[in-house]
């Protein structure tokens, strides 16, 4: 079964559709990468994965359980527990991290888990010391967002996700709001995760990250899959809109 | 009349200009934030009759509130009123009056708080009233303090309305005592605890914006 299985999604803001006919799937384990244009529908694609967004046509299934579809016109969700332990499968990390400004860095890693999950307070600040050591950040356990670097608070983010115990991390640009410096320490954070098989899927503009890491890529282009395969497939592909993309980017260099 | 005398009588009335401004403030400030949940409901009926509500407070003079809450049930309805009806009125006035403009100072602070808030605390799974009371609200304290202080102020002095239904709090004191002397001391002296306790209340706010600072 599939951890996560989207198919045939349709999302239209007002007029502009942004996905016509989106269908993908990730197993237990696989690190996915979308790459595209912007405007191309990937955040968007993200953002209906991820329940922020309501989806106007096909499915999204976590582990087999349903949990988006269409029913009578319009968008459909289980019911509250169902929909509760299906959003507890999966964590989202913001190109603008999102950090709680008025929490300490500890306080915006543990108090999900202690408020939301109900976990013993010992054990949580035990998994959070543990993250932040892994994220580099075990002097800053006290530090509050506005103190922190870009790049620290990005990995704040992927503490604070990763707290929960998610199946699936998902990633809108992780790193465009970075300087190349920043983005550095973020990329080896991520790649660290992949190391460990945590199930990803990470929308980025990195490409050489992206062939580096991803066991898949998607490359999106106006509400569709234009091209999907290995890194090494798509990245040699014939179509004449991946070239053109990537075509663009080795001449910006 | 001495000095000593003038002080001693503005300072009595003095008590019940605090009695109403810390009644009004008990009520009108969580009254604010009902008003604003009215405002922005989902429901149109609802959401319509607290903006013609907000837009009636702001629009017409506190004073002529005051009348109308003191005078209109008599000469409405027909009810007879009590002594202790005044300051009732008194409260009700002020407290409707204040709550519709915390209402919306408190929507100016939470409508600057950006939706990558409320995205990050449901991805997080808190639920709606979770994510209100721990990371929406306290983030709302902070920016819409320098505007609360504002109308706090203006709140010690606005007491002094209540003198047009014939309370007799420190500013009515005041007149009475400049009328039946022929002097413009009394004037001066309840400025000064006017002043004195803006000054106080400008104090206490900027304590709490300092405590409040250990974030930007």
């Amino acid at each position: 079964m599939n951890l996560l299985e989207m198919k045939h999604i349709k999302k239209a803001f007002d007029d502009t559709e942004v996905l016509y006919d989106i269908s993908l799937s990730v197993k237990e384990g696989e690190i996915v990468a979308i790459i595209g244009p912007s405007g191309s529908g990937k955040s968007t694609l993200l953002r209906c994965a991820t329940m922020l967004e309501t989806i106007d046509g096909g499915e999204i299934f976590y582990l087999g359980k349903r949990a988006g579809w269409v029913g009578d016109g319009k968008a459909a969700f289980p019911k509250k527990e169902e929909r509760k332990e299906i959003q507890s499968y999966f964590g989202l990390v913001f190109q603008s991290f999102n950090l709680f400004p008025h929490y300490s860095v500890m306080k915006n890693i543990t108090d999900a888990p202690i408020h939301v999950q109900k976990r013993e307070k010992e054990e949580v600040y035990e998994t959070a010391r543990r993250l932040l050591a892994k994220m580099g950040l075990s002097d800053k356990a006290d530090a509050y967002p506005c103190q922190l670097s870009g790049g620290q608070c990005q990995r704040v983010a992927i503490a604070r996700a990763l707290a929960l115990n998610p199946k699936i991390l998902f990633f809108d640009e992780p790193t465009s709001a970075l300087d190349p410096e920043l983005t550095g320490e973020v990329l080896k954070v991520i790649k660290d995760l992949a190391a460990e098989h945590m199930t990803m899927v990470i929308v980025t503009h990195e490409m050489n990250f992206a062939r580096n890491v991803a066991d898949k890529i998607i490359f999106m282009d106006k509400g569709v899959i234009a091209v999907e395969g290995t890194p090494d497939d798509v990245f040699a592909s014939d179509s004449p809109r991946m070239r053109e993309f990537l075509g663009k980017l080795s001449r910006e260099g | 009349m001495g000095f000593d005398v003038i002080l001693r009588e503005l300072a009595s009335g003095f008590g019940q200009t605090m009695m109403i401004f810390a009644l009004t403030l008990v009520f009108s400030l969580p009254l604010g934030m009902i008003v604003y949940f009215g405002r922005a409901s989902k429901f149109k009926i609802v959401s319509v009759a607290v903006k013609f509500y907000i837009s009636i407070m702001r629009g017409t003079p506190l004073m002529l509130q005051l009348l109308i809450w003191y005078f209109g049930p008599f000469y409405l309805w027909k009810m007879n009123i009590g002594g202790g009806y005044k300051l009732v009125a008194i409260i009700l006035g002020f407290s409707f009056n204040y709550a519709a403009y915390f209402a919306e100072i408190y929507r100016s602070g939470i409508e600057s708080i950006p939706v990558g808030q409320y995205e990050a605390a449901r991805l997080l799974g808190y639920s709606n009233s979770q994510t209100f009371l721990k990371i929406i609200l306290p983030q709302v304290v902070k920016i819409v303090l320098p505007s609360v202080t504002n109308e706090i102020i203006t709140l010690v002095k606005d007491t002094s309305l209540v003198y047009s239904i014939s309370f007799i709090e420190m500013f009515a004191k005041a007149k009475q005592i400049a009328a039946a002397q022929t002097t413009v001391v009394p004037f001066f002296v309840a400025g000064a605890f006017y002043y004195v306790a803006c000054l106080v209340v400008a104090w206490v706010m900027e304590r709490i914006e300092k405590r409040l600072d250990y974030y930007r």
